[in-house]
C-alpha cells in the first residue's frame, strides 16, 4: 500500500495526474536557490530556454553568464567561478555536458574539489524526436564513476524544484539529471527529499522495485496492479544514485529477497548497476536490471519509445514475476 | 621602469638557484618534465619575487592575484618558485612524485599550499582562469589573474573557447602566458601542427598581444606593467623561451620534454649551471 508519510499526490492514480517536465521544477529550483544565496550563478551553452535556466537569467542577469556551444569551457569556466567564490550551475543537454565535458568535470571539477553544479537536461530515451544522438542514456555511469561527485535523479519537477535547491548548499561537485517530456508529478510539497535518502513510496514485502526518475511512477502503476493479484511490492524513489542509500536498499533486499531496478538509461554502469555492486557484496538476493538493453535509441515520441525500449509497466510486471520465481527456487 | 641592475641580478640569481634545484628534483624523482620547466623559470622567478601581489604565510589571501598553471607538466618550476618563496620547505622538493608526497606528478589543488588548480590535461586552465577573472569583474575585485600555459596546448580546441570567452567579455585582468618554446612531445610544434601566426590569432579574438623574451626580466617585467595598461582586452604575453635553458645538452631538444636528467646528466647539467651562477655573480 501507498506509504501516507511520503505524501504523495492524491491523484497519483488518476488518469489525469498533472505532467510536468521535470526541468521546469529545476528553473523553479534555481531561482530559489539564487533567492537565498546571491554566490548562486548559472551559465549554459545556448540552450538558455529549453533548460529552463531563462528565468533565472530574466531575474538574475548579472549572475547569468552565456558560454555559447562550448560545453568544455563551460565546465571549466565554472571551476574558476567556484574557486573564486560561486556556486555556478552549468546547464546543456545531457549528451553535452556531462558528455562533452567529462574530463573537464573530472579534472577540474571533481578532483580539484569545486561545487559545480552540472545539470544534464534531455536525458533518457523519452527525449523523443531529436533522437539518438541527443538522448543521453550514458550519463549516469559516466557521473556516478567519479569521485567527490553527488548524483541525483528526480522523479519528477517538484522533487527536481527540491534537488536542486539542496545540491545549491552541498558545497560539492554534483550532478543533476532531467527530462525534457511530461513526466506525472507523484510528489508533493511535503514529501521529504533529502540526497542520498531514498524513499519507500509502497510498502510491501515480496519484491522491492527500486527506480529512478519517471520510472517511480511506473513502478507504482506496477505495484498497484499486483497487489490486487496478492502480490506485495515495495516501491524505493532512489533519487540519488551516488551517495546510495545502502541502508535503505540493503533493508529492502534482506525484508523482500527479490529485486528490480527500473531507470531510463544504459543497463550498465547506471542505478541498476549501483543496486546491483551492493546488494551482491552484502546481502545477495535475485535482481532484475530494467534499463535500455546496451543499445541508442532513435526519433519517435516519448511514450512510442518507452514502449519500444521496453521500459514498460509489462515488462516491470514480467521482471517482478521472474525475481520472485529465483526466489522461490 | 627601468630595473635596477641589482634588481634583475637578483632575480638572475634567483632563477638559477631555481634551476638547479629543478634539476637535482628531477634527478631524485627519476622522471618527469626538464625542457619546459627549465625554460620558464625566469618567468615564474620574476611572477613570485617581483610581479605577484601574494603572501607565502596566507596563500588564501583573498586579494592575492591568482596564478593557473594550465600545462601542468611543467609543475617542477612551480613548486620549486613556490618552496623558495616560502609556500613550503625546500628540502620537501626531493618528494616529488614520490609516494604519499604532496608535490604531486602534476599539480592537484589542496594537496600543497599555494595552488590555485589541479592542472595536467591541457587546454582547460584558459577557461578556468576565465572563471576567476570573470568573478573579480563581477564582485568588483583589483586582483589579476595570470595564466600560463604552454604553447602544445594552443592545439586544444578548449583553450579557444577560452580566448573566445575572454575577448568577448573584455577581461582586462587577465593575463595570458603562453611559453613559446617551439616543442613538444613529439616534436616541433610547427611540425606536430602548425600555430602560426599566433600573436595575429589572438589579436583576432580582441586580446592585446606582446612578444617578449622570456629570459630578460626587464621585458618581463614591462610586459606585465603594460598590461595593467590595457583596458578592455585581456593580454597574451608571447614568451620566446628557450626549453632547457641554461643546460646546453638540454636546449632546443624536444627529446628533454617529458625526460628526467640520469646522475651523469643532471652532474653536468648542475656544472653548467654553477658556471652560470658564478658568471652572474662577477658581472
Amino acid at each position: 500500500m501507498l506509504n501516507d508519510q511520503a505524501h504523495l499526490n492524491p491523484k497519483l492514480f488518476d488518469d489525469d495526474i498533472e505532467q510536468v517536465p521535470s526541468r521546469n521544477g529545476y528553473g523553479e529550483g534555481l531561482v530559489l536557490a539564487a533567492d537565498a544565496n546571491d554566490q548562486v550563478v548559472a551559465l549554459c551553452a545556448d540552450l538558455t530556454e529549453s533548460t529552463r535556466t531563462e528565468e533565472f537569467a530574466k531575474k538574475y542577469p548579472n549572475r547569468f553568464i552565456e558560454i555559447g556551444v562550448a560545453e568544455q569551457n563551460l565546465a571549466a569556466v565554472a571551476s574558476g567561478m567556484a574557486a573564486a567564490g560561486k556556486v555556478p550551475f552549468i546547464t546543456s543537454y545531457a549528451v553535452f555536458s556531462p558528455g562533452r565535458n567529462w574530463e573537464q568535470i573530472r579534472t577540474t571539477v571533481c578532483y580539484n574539489n569545486q561545487p559545480v553544479k552540472i545539470i544534464g537536461s534531455h536525458a533518457g530515451i523519452s527525449v523523443g524526436p531529436d533522437g539518438a544522438t541527443h538522448q543521453a542514456l550514458e550519463d549516469l555511469a559516466i557521473m556516478r564513476a567519479l569521485p567527490n561527485m553527488v548524483v541525483v535523479c528526480p522523479c519528477d519537477s517538484i522533487e527536481a524544484k527540491k534537488a536542486t535547491v539542496a545540491i545549491a548548499k552541498n558545497s560539492k561537485p554534483s550532478y543533476l539529471r532531467l527530462s525534457r517530456s511530461d513526466v506525472p508529478v507523484i510528489t508533493t510539497e511535503s514529501t521529504s527529499f533529502e540526497i542520498g535518502k531514498a524513499e519507500v513510496f509502497y510498502e510491501g514485502k515480496d519484491v522491492a522495485i527500486i527506480a529512478c526518475g519517471q520510472m517511480v511512477y511506473r513502478a507504482l502503476l506496477v505495484a498497484k496492479e499486483l497487489k490486487e493479484h496478492g502480490i506485495s511490492i515495495r516501491v524505493i524513489n532512489n533519487h540519488t544514485i551516488k551517495p546510495l542509500d545502502q541502508k535503505t536498499i540493503l533493508k529492502a533486499a534482506e525484508e523482500t529477497r527479490a529485486v528490480v531496478t527500473v531507470e531510463e538509461h544504459q543497463i550498465h554502469g547506471g542505478l541498476g548497476a549501483a543496486v546491483a555492486e551492493l546488494i551482491s557484496q552484502n546481502f545477495p538476493v535475485p535482481i532484475k536490471i530494467i534499463g535500455i538493453e546496451d543499445r541508442f535509441g532513435e526519433s519517435g515520441e516519448p511514450e512510442e519509445l518507452l514502449e519500444k525500449f521496453g521500459l514498460t509497466t509489462e515488462n516491470i510486471k514480467k521482471a517482478v514475476l521472474q525475481v520472485l520465481r529465483m526466489k522461490e527456487k | 621602469m627601468t630595473l635596477p641592475d641589482s634588481a634583475i641580478k637578483h632575480l638572475e640569481l634567483k632563477a638559477n638557484e631555481i634551476r638547479q634545484d629543478i634539476i637535482k628534483m628531477l634527478l631524485e624523482a627519476g622522471s618527469g618534465h626538464s625542457a619546459g620547466p627549465l625554460g620558464m623559470a625566469d618567468i615564474l622567478t620574476a611572477l613570485y619575487f617581483h610581479i605577484l601581489h601574494h603572501n607565502p604565510h596566507n596563500p588564501d589571501l583573498a586579494d592575492r592575484d591568482r596564478l593557473v598553471l594550465s600545462n601542468g607538466h611543467i609543475c617542477p618550476v612551480l613548486y620549486t618558485t613556490l618552496a623558495h618563496s616560502g609556500y613550503f620547505p625546500v628540502s620537501e622538493l626531493k618528494t616529488l612524485r614520490k609516494l604519499g608526497t604532496r608535490l604531486q606528478g602534476h599539480p592537484h589543488r589542496g594537496s600543497l599550499p599555494g595552488l590555485e588548480t589541479t592542472s595536467g590535461p591541457l587546454g582547460s586552465g584558459l577557461s578556468q582562469s576565465c572563471g576567476m577573472a570573470y568573478v573579480a569583474k563581477m564582485d568588483q575585485k583589483t586582483w589579476r589573474v595570470i595564466c600560463l600555459m604552454s604553447d602544445g596546448e594552443q592545439e586544444a580546441g578548449n583553450t579557444w573557447e577560452a580566448v573566445m570567452f575572454a575577448g568577448k567579455n573584455k577581461l582586462d585582468n587577465l593575463v595570458g602566458v603562453i611559453d613559446r618554446n617551439n616543442i613538444q612531445i613529439d616534436g616541433f610544434t610547427e611540425d606536430i601542427m602548425p600555430l602560426e601566426p599566433l600573436k595575429d590569432k589572438y589579436e583576432s579574438f580582441n586580446w592585446h598581444v606582446v612578444d617578449i623574451d622570456g629570459h630578460n626580466f626587464q621585458s618581463i617585467h614591462d610586459a606585465f606593467d603594460l598590461a595593467k595598461t590595457i583596458h578592455s582586452k585581456p593580454t597574451l604575453i608571447l614568451a620566446h623561451t628557450t626549453p632547457g635553458k641554461g643546460v646546453s645538452f638540454m636546449e632546443n631538444k624536444y627529446e628533454w620534454h617529458g625526460k628526467a636528467p640520469n646522475k651523469q646528466e643532471a652532474e653536468e647539467a648542475l656544472t653548467q649551471l654553477r658556471h652560470i651562477e658564478e658568471a652572474i655573480r662577477h658581472a
